[in-house]
Parts: C-alpha cells; structure tokens; sequence
C-alpha cells in the first residue's frame, strides 16, 4: 500500500507573537520596580502578621538600629523647614537650614546637630553617627523634643508616625520611643514588619475564615 | 476574514511586466530576541520585591498619673508574660504570690510549653471580659520579641492587652531563673 503524503510542515514558528508577550511583561516589570534607595541604616525588621500596608505620605519615622541608636526622618519638606526654623529660633544652634531639609535623617544629639548636618549626605552611615539620644539613663530623651516639634510643625495635621526597629534592638530603645511618643500624646503609632503568613488553625486563621473583618 | 496582504516584500505575486528580481526575505528569527527578553524578564522578576512592607498598629494608654485613674484587671482574668533574654518567656497568672510558686517557663515555640498554647488555656478557661495580658519586656529582650509577643495578641485575636514597664523583683526573678537555666544546661 502507499504511504499517504503527509506534507511536511516547516518547524519554524512565528515568533513575532512570543516576542511581544516577552516586552510587554519586560516592560511591566521594568515599571513596577522600585529599587530601593540604599540604605544607609540597615534594618531587619521583624515579621507580623498585619496586613496593612504602610503608609508613604506624611511619615515621620523613627528607626531604631541593631545598636539601638535612633534615626528621625521626615518626608514632608516644608515640615522640615518649619522644624528647622523653630530650632534655629528656640534652641539657638544656628543649622544649615538647607542641610536640614535636604537630609534623609536626623542622627546626632542637638549639641552636635550643626556639626552632623555638615558631614556630606552619602557619608552619614548609621554605623559611624551616635543617633538621637534616647536612653534616659544617660542623658535627656531628646526625642521627646523632637517629637514636639514635629508636633508643632503639623499643627494638628495627621502625621502618620511610623517605628521600624531592628530585630536585635534591645527593648530599651524601643522603650525611649515609646516615651518620647507618650509624653506628646502620640498615642497612635504604627510599627514597620515583613508580612508573614498567619499560623493555620489560629484564632485569626479561623475568623478569617469565618470573613470577619480585622480590626488592627 | 479578512486577511491583509503580505506578500510586498515576500515577492509571490508577479504582475506582468514586472522583471524578476530576487527579492530577500524580510522576517527575521525573532528567536534570540524572545531570548533576550525573557533573559530580562527573569532579571526584574527576581529583583522586584512585591512584598511591601506592612504596618502594625500599636494604641498606647495615655499615662494616668495618678493611681486611682489607672485601668484596674480584674486579678482573676490577669495573665503576666514577662519577656527575657533570648527569646524565653515567663508567666503568670493573676497576682504574682511571695513564693513565686505560680512563676513559669516558656517560649515562642508552638509546643505545649509555648506561649501561644498558654495563651490559648488562658484565654478558655477564664470570661472574655475580665482577661487582661499585661506584657512586661525585660531589659533584656529585643525589639523582635516585643513585636512577636504583640503578634501573637492579634494571632490569638485577644482585645485586651497592655505594654507596662516591669517590676524590680520580676526583673529578680528573671535574672535568677535565667542564671538557674544556664547552670542546668551547662
């Protein structure tokens, strides 16, 4: 019997279609990057289950580093200028005003807050500045005037005040923060955490099972 | 449907009078770009972090200065956790007796002696409304501890729980069962 023709069919595909799914996706992977800014305090942060995200307008964050040193930060500029006036006028230490907005961080002591502001910005390494005091054994919690004058500064405005400390930070410095908070009637904070999975068969497993709503 | 034509650089047709000319073919493999693409496509996806970062929520007690103004826990619905040097726990119940009879030993674990399962007993065997977990980190203990113990208040789905500065003679107690704990171990 004959063999029926089968016509041969070329391998070759038409890639066109292939190339542009791989673009596209590129391409939105591209956009949906955000590196991030290299950090000049390393932080580890410890994990929770909360499933908020944390916010990225008006923050005003306090890190706490391995160390237990504590690092201000702002983003809000005209706040910071704002704060900047005020500490020029009240505290009398004559600052950059400039150097002050233009700052990623606060972390010195008042006393040494002229001289900080004058270490060129990619020199400021958490490992080399002394952060904000904070232990009250030692010395005054000058974060508690930082936090009064970011207080005054947004004059009632919400501020979302953000903590993120590293795991190894001893409570201590936790609890220099929570002070400083206290003693300004900050009395709503949120803490920085990696997402983690919530434990199967836990009470809040089960009530989101049940689709209740976490109140956090 | 509709098909466009093609074929102007493919050179099928031959209208008459059009001199035959070798025409070259103007596809390209497109295989080492589809390469290259998804080369890249694996690049940012290993590099893309998804996972925002999240926040947890944390409502401090305004500092009542005095006594009488303070939040009174019923002694009965009481559980103490007292945080200490790397990641051990202890607690207990109601009032801490002279003795310290009712002080225990604990830890993040999820075995029985963990202090979710203390938790757990805790909260079962006493009425919602009078369980109160005061936790009490230790000089000694970390920032991940204090934020694993609060985790472990919203795992459990607890309502009512307080941050308070811990007392001399727990810090004592503590010190000496830690002491007690690396004599037996060394």
């Amino acid at each position: 019997m004959a063999r029926p023709k089968i016509p041969r069919k070329s391998t070759a595909i038409d890639m066109t279609a292939m190339c542009d799914v791989a673009f596209l996706l590129l391409s939105f992977f591209i956009l949906a990057t955000k590196f991030k800014p290299s950090d000049a305090i390393p932080i580890q942060t410890p994990n929770s289950v909360a499933a908020k995200v944390a916010p990225d307008k008006d923050v005003v964050l306090v890190e706490i580093d391995k160390d237990g040193k504590a690092f201000l930060s702002m983003d809000d500029k005209q706040i910071k200028a704002t704060i900047a006036d005020e500490i020029n006028a009240t505290k009398n230490l004559n600052i950059d005003k400039a150097a002050f907005v233009n700052a990623q961080f606060i972390g010195s002591s008042f006393s040494q807050l002229a001289s900080f502001l004058k270490v060129p910005e990619e020199d400021r390494k958490s490992s080399s500045l002394p952060g904000i005091p904070i232990d009250s054994t030692k010395g005054p919690n000058e974060l508690i005037d930082w936090m009064k004058l970011v207080n005054d500064a947004y004059q009632g405005k919400k501020a979302n005040l953000l903590l993120k400390g590293d795991n190894l930070a001893k409570y201590p410095a936790f609890k220099g923060v929570i002070d400083a908070f206290k003693k300004n009637d900050f009395l709503k904070f949120q803490m920085v955490t990696n997402p983690e999975a919530i434990p199967i068969g836990s009470e809040l497993w089960k009530n989101n099972l049940k689709g209740e709503k976490r109140d956090e | 449907m509709a098909e466009m034509d093609t074929s102007s650089g493919g050179g099928h047709k031959k209208g008459p009078g059009v001199k035959k000319a070798k025409k070259l073919s103007t596809r390209v493999d497109l295989t080492p770009m589809v390469d290259l693409g998804f080369l890249l496509i694996t690049f940012f996806i290993f590099t893309t972090t998804m996972s925002q970062p999240t926040a947890m929520r944390l409502f401090l007690p305004k500092d009542a200065d005095k006594p009488e103004d303070q939040n009174k826990a019923k002694e009965s619905g009481a559980l103490t956790i007292i945080l200490g040097k790397d990641g051990n726990i202890f607690y207990y119940e109601g009032i801490l007796d002279n003795t310290a009879s009712n002080f225990k030993n604990s830890n993040f674990g999820i075995g029985d002696e963990g202090i979710r399962n203390v938790i757990l007993r805790k909260k079962a065997s006493t009425n919602e409304k009078d369980l109160v977990i005061v936790i009490k980190p230790s000089s000694e203990c970390t920032y991940k501890n204090v934020v694993d113990i609060l985790d472990e208040m919203s795992i459990n789905a607890l309502k009512r729980y307080a941050l308070v500065d811990i007392s001399d003679i727990e810090n004592q107690l503590v010190v000496k069962s830690e002491q007690n704990a690396a004599a037996t171990t060394k």
